[in-house]
């Protein structure tokens, strides 16, 4: 009976030592898995970040880490159901379990982190809040809009930085709150406000939406930091790491100068071992998370590496023609950084 | 003796109300827990304390003296008191034009009963969000930029960014010639009881209108013509972007005062038709065979029996118009859904606490508006013997 025993546990022990591993359950993943795409809240439309053109195809950097993400853990880029939510509905959709991931320009703060039971997964933008103004007014700095009526989204992390700054230096300025960004804008289109604030990624692509793109300015003084990235619930860690890393491989990709083009000849023929454990030729790293090894390789050749993605929604190769400012690679000058894939 | 008391009738009901109680609790009981036991394994934050801690919004229109340095309660305060102060303008307002509306719509005149009838129509199958938003870019796009402002007397300013006035700096004289005015109006109102019992014991009428000219009308403008030179003001001046110093009138609150009222004069003018036509013919024929006036009659026996069938339904459009007050929210008017739900629930994250707030404040303020109606209601319901 005792030998029995032994013999079956050893019997266990050998066959989940012969599977090729353990992994710790993410009912998210396998969530995704079954139903076969991957369910993500965006911006309810922000050019450049997200936003939905005129066939229904939603682009953006924002968008892009979203069809990263589903093409990492489902093999294709498009299997991705977009949730366009305001500031105010993007808590409660990615806490009730509605979307799977949270990609909508956020700021990261501390007092969502410890309260809202949401986890950053790294910054993908690191945006910093100014004002655009009517070039008439002949405003220069945030400092110059003492008196002014400023337009803001109701529960953005803006409303509460600029009043905080105002009353810092004592300056007296109206904050007008709209619920969504749109209203704010419209608003401050029909002069119902001086100037209108948001981080100046967002307001790149929101002036585009103005009557008149050219009468207006963005102030270059940013009055705070607010790096942003994609969001997930608490308590899904492996879920948590495939966001995570297939953002840091993105940025990775880039510093190694594998593209969307040479992603496949360089998994084939490269000779740098992280380049090879990045595209899945050795180390086995997607199985490690639960996917396929070809996970980075998927994500690279269907969107890119960060920097084809920002060019692509932000950049030059975009309407907005933001350069890439801090958002560049640490070693040519920006704050882009990924720890190593090893 | 058991089967008695199940047989009894009012025991049976004792019993089943008694059920009924249980089952709520124990339901509310097991939704709270499981709320709070779901929110903890999620990791958000639960409880009341958020209230107290600074909230560093600013409210660019409040009556409450709020400042951004103060707590989210003092903020929570400053959105009902908005939310207060705008339903109840708008109650009175839609009242009186509903029952133009309403008169209107009965009227033997042709092109006025039509313009009504039309008017009604068109608000009635209109959605209020609409009207809300048609307001306020209307009144937005109609008024001048900052540097054109319109201004009279170069004390009060009319331009986008609201109306601006001169603002006492010393509110006590105020004060005062509020309690005046109200005084003079309990004073009218003896003088008007006094007159009505006269008349009803002697026949000869009293010339109460004629004194409400003066305890209505000339008292408070004197009162509050003395009070403004009394105490001094804080005028507004031109600076960069808009006037400085003074007190602004939005236009948010404009647009939706505005649209609340437009819109639910739509509605309470069909209940005071209904209410006009529901008093049967016989009534204003009678009164007009007793040489009453047209007016007389439609003052005297016409609406006094009309309201009795009037009040019930226009209790719920206050009602209405109270929850309505929350399209505030759609155009910046800093009402408790805008500055508690919108500001300050995603600031804090704390979603269950502020819904719930939010709806306790509806619930209360709408029950206090249905038991006021139901008072009067009471007192102006005929007294059948």
């Amino acid at each position: 009976m005792k030998l029995q025993l032994l013999l079956g546990s050893a019997a266990l022990l050998l066959a989940s030592a012969a599977s090729a591993q353990t992994l710790v359950p993410s009912p998210t993943l396998d969530a995704i898995k079954a139903r076969g795409h991957l369910e993500c809240g965006v911006h309810l439309g922000l050019p450049g970040f997200s936003f939905a053109n005129d066939k229904g195809e939603w682009t953006g950097l924002d968008v892009d880490l979203c069809k990263a993400v589903a093409a990492a853990v489902l093999g294709d880029a498009n299997k991705v159901k977009y949730t366009p939510t305001s500031v105010q509905q993007r808590w409660p959709i990615l806490q009730s379990g509605q979307v799977d991931l949270l990609s909508r320009n956020t700021t990261i703060t501390f007092s969502r982190n410890a309260s809202l039971g949401v986890d950053f997964q790294g910054i993908n933008f690191f945006e910093g809040q100014t004002f655009v103004v009517r070039k008439s007014v002949n405003a220069k700095a945030p400092k110059d809009l003492d008196g002014a009526s400023i337009c803001v989204a109701a529960g953005s992390t803006e409303e509460k930085t600029a009043a905080d700054w105002y009353r810092e230096r004592n300056l007296k300025v109206t904050i007008t709150t709209f619920q969504k960004n749109d209203d704010a804008i419209t608003a401050y289109d029909s002069g119902r406000c001086d100037a209108y604030t948001a981080g100046f990624g967002a307001l790149a692509g929101q002036r585009i939406k103005l009557k008149n793109p050219d009468d207006h300015v963005i102030l270059n003084e940013l009055i705070s930091n607010d790096p942003q990235g994609p969001v997930t619930r608490y308590g899904d860690d492996r879920w948590q790491a495939v966001v995570r890393w297939t953002l840091n491989g993105m940025i990775a990709a880039e510093a190694l100068g594998v593209t969307s083009k040479n992603a496949d000849d360089m998994k084939a023929n490269s000779k740098n071992a992280e380049i090879r454990r990045l595209l899945g030729a050795e180390g086995g790293f997607g199985a490690m998370l639960g996917l396929s090894n070809d996970w980075m390789l998927n994500a690279i050749k269907q969107v890119g590496n960060y920097g084809e993605s920002y060019e692509r929604t932000l950049g030059m190769g975009s309407p907005l023609k933001l350069p890439r400012g801090p958002n560049q690679l640490w070693t040519k000058g920006g704050l882009l950084f990924t720890p190593p894939f090893q | 003796m058991m089967t008695r008391w199940l047989n009894d009738k009012t025991i049976r009901g004792y019993i089943w109300q008694a059920a009924v109680l249980i089952g709520l609790v124990v339901m509310l009981v097991f939704f709270v827990r499981n709320a709070s036991e779901n929110m903890v394994k999620a990791g958000i934050a639960s409880g009341f304390n958020f209230l107290w801690r600074s909230s560093g919004i600013d409210v660019p229109f409040d009556l409450t003296g709020y400042s951004p340095s103060d707590t989210i309660f003092a903020l929570f305060w400053a959105g009902v008191v908005n939310t207060l102060f705008v339903s109840a303008l708008a109650i009175v307002l839609a009242t009186a034009l509903g029952f133009l509306i309403g008169l209107a719509r009965l009227s033997s005149h042709w092109l006025l009963s039509s313009i009504a009838g039309a008017y009604v129509e068109f608000v009635r199958n209109i959605p209020l969000l609409f009207f809300v938003i048609f307001w306020y870019f209307g009144v937005i796009a109609s008024l001048p930029q900052p540097k054109d402002s319109v201004s009279l007397l170069n004390l009060f300013f009319l331009n986008n960014r609201g109306l601006t006035v001169p603002r006492p700096i010393d509110g006590a004289p105020f004060l005062w010639a509020w309690l005046a005015i109200i005084a003079f109006a309990f004073l009218q109102w003896g003088v008007s009881r006094f007159a009505a019992a006269r008349r009803a014991r002697t026949g000869t009428s009293f010339p109460s209108g004629l004194l409400a000219l003066v305890t209505l009308g000339l008292a408070p403008v004197f009162a509050l013509i003395a009070a403004s030179f009394w105490t001094g003001w804080d005028v507004p001046v031109a600076g960069k972007f808009n006037l400085r110093g003074g007190t602004v009138l939005i236009p948010e609150f404009v647009a939706l005062l505005a649209a609340l009222v437009t819109y639910s004069a739509g509605f309470i003018a069909e209940i005071v038709r209904g209410g006009l036509l529901a008093v049967s013919r016989g009534q204003r024929e009678a009164a007009l065979a007793l040489g009453l006036t047209q007016g007389q009659t439609l003052w005297l026996v016409v609406i006094p029996q009309a309201m009795r069938v009037i009040i019930p339904p226009m209790t719920s459009q206050y009602l209405n118009i109270l929850k309505n007050s929350s399209f505030g929210a759609a155009i910046a008017y800093p009402e408790l859904v805008s500055v508690f739900m919108g500001s300050a629930l995603n600031n804090t994250g704390q979603a269950i606490e502020i819904i719930a707030m939010v709806l306790a404040v509806y619930l209360f303020f709408g029950l206090i508006v249905s038991f006021a109606m139901n008072v009067f209601n009471s007192r102006m319901a005929l007294v059948t013997r």
